[in-house]
């Protein structure tokens, strides 16, 4: 703690005292960096524990190729709708409606795809628009009427729901043609060989570690010429290494069973995309802005509507993407799907450091909590612990994890 | 007479990495107004903290010595058993609770099986209300009263507590002069009744005129208690205290050369959003490159109305006028057209409409033009955060960081990164509305010389303000506005707070 600058931030009579010592503070030791971050690094410390808490209780079994390729198919839904999910969040709203709008886009797909026999494809499509559809009509009602989304949300929930029931004619359909199955069950293997492990898996994870140490490295560069603390170098080494250690483990471990999952695949772009459409355009900081000050935000000429509309439009195209994903999976559409997936995604966010208050939050936070939520799951199923301990146990997870929030913030306040 | 109510001995208190007081003292006589300055972040607040039990005893070394004995208070609860009773700046009544239902907040008046006895508590009320010169029914909710009225509600709360030391934050930092005076009256007449009352004040004027004695604090530290009383103390003698230094001249020189016109409103009318009456009333302005021109007027004129319906018609309804900037007519409909237009308004509150408190400086500056720092609608971070230490240097805000939240640092420097905002959206014409409110006399002086250099710079900067002296300080002419109308356009040689005062008076009835 001695090495951090102690600040003088105080004005003093005496002005023009250039903190010069700026450059270096902060991030450059490792106990700065993850105390000065407690709740960013905390999320990533519960996840590592949560992990080898149930490694250990299932005897490796949590982490046995298999059951990781698992965890990605039975889960990869729930963290599509986090991502939009946070963003709405950190807009300042919420969402309830995207479990009915999960089971209304899976239906329309299935009604067209397997009722009335057209090509797997136009399902994807009609569930996409169908998704955008319901998007706009929440962001209406939202942006342009004035109507707090948690009651818009709610009689969406409703709404869809009732529509779903309509579209099904209350009847469950199955089964999808193998192409449409492919979404969520489909692999990438054997592309380029291997024996006993998918080449072409590990190819894909490399690729992605030398991504990421090679944008980390050039994000590094720039701020060395802008004059910004970056961290030391060794640190950032040992950061590519840690990263790039978690990827290949993951990927080797996926190469020993089916091999790439096609969901994967969908989810890292979004990730990607996301991730860099929050934090690196326009349209992402003004959702910062919003949520963190609606007033100064629309006097400083943010189009608070427009904003507010897209942001409702890319949560129903994020439903029923995962309506589609979902619907794969289960192979059909039932009248049921998607119940209480609203509750998930946003429980995510919230693990994952989103402020309930708005313009706090990120993708990334987001996925790890789904990711802890997904982790305690899956382990506690191959525990064969009851369900209703399972339901109290993500219960009490999602409340110390925002206790630990305020309590964070709390303790940054005193600290003034 | 000369015995002490209060005596504070010694009190330092530490945060992680600060010292906010350092061996302060402070010796309070009773039946006395004493009064309490210094700049922003001094630690006025944190010492009346540390007196009201708000930081428990314990969490500070030294002593303090109420009526005698020493006291250790664990919390608010405490001190207000001894008499001792906050008032702070942010006030804190329930808007839609009734004045005498906030009156008895947490200390209701019971009648028989614990039920409140709401016969009785208005009647109290109505006597306290009396008793501050309030004539208001008991039962109004306090969301109708303007702040003024709302400041004696919370004075009447504080006698019906049997208040026999009264701690003001600011009293008047919100009032206009009318209700200030008013208040000013209230304090004298509690002085009569043997209330003691400790003033936190930034208003100089009214420590010469009302306080025996003052304490100035400089960056912690006690730095000398002036006997107000016995005369001889001026507002310079205070502020040399408070800054530890002489302002030789308090309003920074300008050679003022005004350009071309840049910005004319012609016949502007602004209809109030809910009721039905105009809020601004057929208003003719102008204003041109490098001038500052005051906009004057109490409380309730319209200034701010009129501010932030130029601003992208961001206030009021069926808005009539000609807007013109360098001689051709805009629309300016919303704020991102003003913006495109060249006209930027910085808000009189900050911490509700100029700022995103929860984040970083950086990216405080760059959301008003984020649009400059982008292409195809990605943000060059880099670029951005160049700009924001730009901002940091040019306007000298103290910060070891531009990723330091906005949240935490003081008003003055909160003020700098609104203004760094503003100037990044490169406008012609500035409408600075209360830009020195609750901000410390040393940043004062910063943001008068950051408004000469833009001035200087060719920009127009229209600037709106309570204080007359500071009107008369900076401007080159001054516009009075009196219900919504101008009343008057006096050139800077001419003006005086007198002949001001009584145009910013002028013609107040209602007009149908």
């Amino acid at each position: 703690m001695t090495s951090t600058k102690n600040p003088s931030t105080r004005p003093t009579a005496s002005s023009g005292s250039a903190p010069a010592a700026a450059l270096h503070t902060g991030a450059s030791d490792v106990r700065a960096l993850l105390m000065g971050n407690l709740r960013q690094s905390g999320i990533y410390v519960a996840l590592v524990v949560i992990v080898a808490l149930f490694a250990i209780m299932t005897d490796g079994v949590s982490l046995s190729p298999g059951n990781i390729t698992n965890i990605v198919l039975q889960y990869s839904y729930i963290l599509v709708l986090a991502i939009g999910m946070v963003i709405v969040i950190i807009g300042g709203h919420i969402d309830l409606s995207v479990g009915s709008v999960v089971a209304l886009s899976g239906a329309v797909s299935a009604v067209l795809v397997i009722r009335q026999g057209q090509p797997w494809w136009v399902g994807i499509l009609a569930a996409l628009a169908v998704g955008v559809a319901v998007g706009a009509w929440h962001g209406f009602w939202v942006a342009y009427v004035g109507i707090p989304a948690f009651i818009v949300t709610l009689a969406g929930m409703l709404l869809f729901r009732g529509l779903t029931l309509r579209v099904l004619d209350n009847i469950s359909l199955s089964p999808f043609p193998a192409e449409y199955q492919q979404v969520a069950a489909g692999f990438l293997n054997g592309l380029i060989g291997g024996d006993g492990y998918d080449a072409f898996t590990l190819l894909v994870g490399a690729l992605a570690v030398a991504g990421y140490a090679v944008s980390g490295f050039r994000t590094r560069v720039a701020r060395v010429r802008y004059q910004q603390p970056v961290e030391s170098f060794p640190l950032f080494v040992a950061r590519v290494a840690a990263v790039g250690a978690v990827i290949m483990y993951f990927a080797w471990q996926l190469a020993h069973a089916r091999g790439l999952p096609i969901v994967l695949i969908i989810l890292a772009v979004l990730v990607l995309v996301y991730g860099l459409l929050t934090r690196r355009t326009v349209f992402g900081r003004q959702v910062y802005a919003i949520g963190g000050n609606l007033s100064a935000a629309t006097l400083s000429g943010v189009k608070v509507k427009t904003v507010n509309f897209w942001m409702f439009v890319n949560m129903g195209f994020l439903a029923a993407i995962a309506g589609v994903i979902y619907s794969s999976r289960s192979n059909g559409a039932q009248p049921a799907a998607g119940n209480m997936f609203e509750l998930d995604a946003i429980a995510a966010a919230f693990i994952g450091g989103a402020a309930v208050t708005g313009g706090v939050g990120t993708v990334v936070g987001a996925m790890v909590g789904g990711l802890i939520m997904a982790v305690m799951s899956n382990g506690m199923q191959l525990m064969g612990v009851d369900q209703s301990l399972q339901s109290v146990v993500k219960g009490l997870v999602l409340l110390i994890a925002v206790a630990f929030d305020v309590w964070n913030k709390r303790r940054a306040g005193a600290a003034r | 007479m000369d015995d002490t109510i209060l005596e504070m001995r010694g009190i330092t208190k530490r945060f992680p990495g600060v010292t906010a007081l350092q061996d302060v003292n402070l010796a309070v006589r009773r039946g006395e107004i004493h009064a309490i300055c210094g700049e922003n972040g001094a630690g006025k607040s944190t010492l009346m903290k540390v007196l009201s039990g708000v930081y428990p005893s314990g969490s500070y070394e030294g002593e303090v010595v109420f009526d005698g004995k020493p006291v250790h208070f664990r919390g608010i609860r405490d001190s207000e058993a001894q008499g001792i009773v906050i008032i702070h700046q942010e006030l804190a009544l329930v808007p839609y609770l009734s004045i005498a239902e906030n009156i008895f907040l947490g200390n209701e008046r019971r009648g028989r099986g614990g039920l409140i006895d709401w016969n009785r508590a208005n009647a109290d009320a109505g006597t306290l209300l009396e008793s501050v010169g309030l004539r208001e029914n008991p039962v109004t909710p306090v969301i109708q009263l303007g702040v003024g009225k709302q400041q004696l509600v919370e004075i009447a709360k504080a006698l019906s507590k049997q208040v026999r030391l009264l701690i003001l934050d600011e009293p008047t930092a919100a009032l206009n002069d009318v209700d200030s005076a008013h208040l000013l009256d209230l304090l004298r007449r509690l002085r009569e009744q043997g209330i003691t009352c400790i003033m936190i004040s930034h208003k100089l004027n009214e420590i010469t005129a009302i306080a025996d004695s003052t304490t100035v604090i400089r960056d912690g530290r006690t730095v000398e208690t002036l006997d107000v009383r016995s005369g001889g103390v001026t507002q310079e003698r205070i502020i040399r205290g408070m800054v530890g230094r002489d302002l030789d001249s308090f309003y920074p020189d300008r050679v003022s050369s005004p350009g071309e016109e840049v910005l004319r409103i012609e016949d502007w009318s602004v209809r109030h959003p809910t009721q039905d009456r105009l809020v601004v009333e057929g208003v003719n302005l102008r204003v041109r490159a490098g001038e500052v021109v005051g906009i004057a007027g109490l409380m309730g004129a319209g200034r701010t109305e009129l501010a932030m319906s130029v601003f992208g018609r961001s206030y009021g309804r069926d808005i009539r006028g000609r807007l013109i900037v360098r001689g051709r007519e805009v629309k300016a409909r919303t704020v991102a057209e003003a913006i495109d237009n060249g006209i930027a308004y910085v808000t009189e509150d900050r911490k509700r409409f100029g700022l995103n408190l929860i984040d970083d400086i950086r990216r405080n500056v760059s959301a008003a033009a984020l649009g400059k720092l982008a292409r195809l609608g990605w943000v060059n971070g880099n670029e951005e955060i160049k700009v924001a230490e730009q901002s940091r240097r040019d306007l000298n805000i103290k910060t070891p960081s531009v990723m330091a939240v906005v949240g935490k640092l003081s008003g003055g420097n909160q003020q700098k990164v609104v203004l760094s905002k503003w100037l990044f959206t490169d406008p012609d014409v500035l409408i600075l509305d209360e830009p020195t409110r609750g901000i410390d006399v040393g940043a004062k002086f910063e943001i008068y010389t950051i408004i000469n250099r833009l001035v200087a710079d060719g920009k127009a900067v229209i600037v709106i303000s309570s204080e007359l002296p500071e009107l008369l300080g900076m401007c080159d002419r001054i516009y009075t506005l009196s219900a919504g109308r101008i009343t008057g356009e006096v050139p800077i040689g001419m003006a005086t707070q007198e002949n001001l005062m009584e145009l910013m008076t002028k013609d107040k009835e209602p007009v149908g």
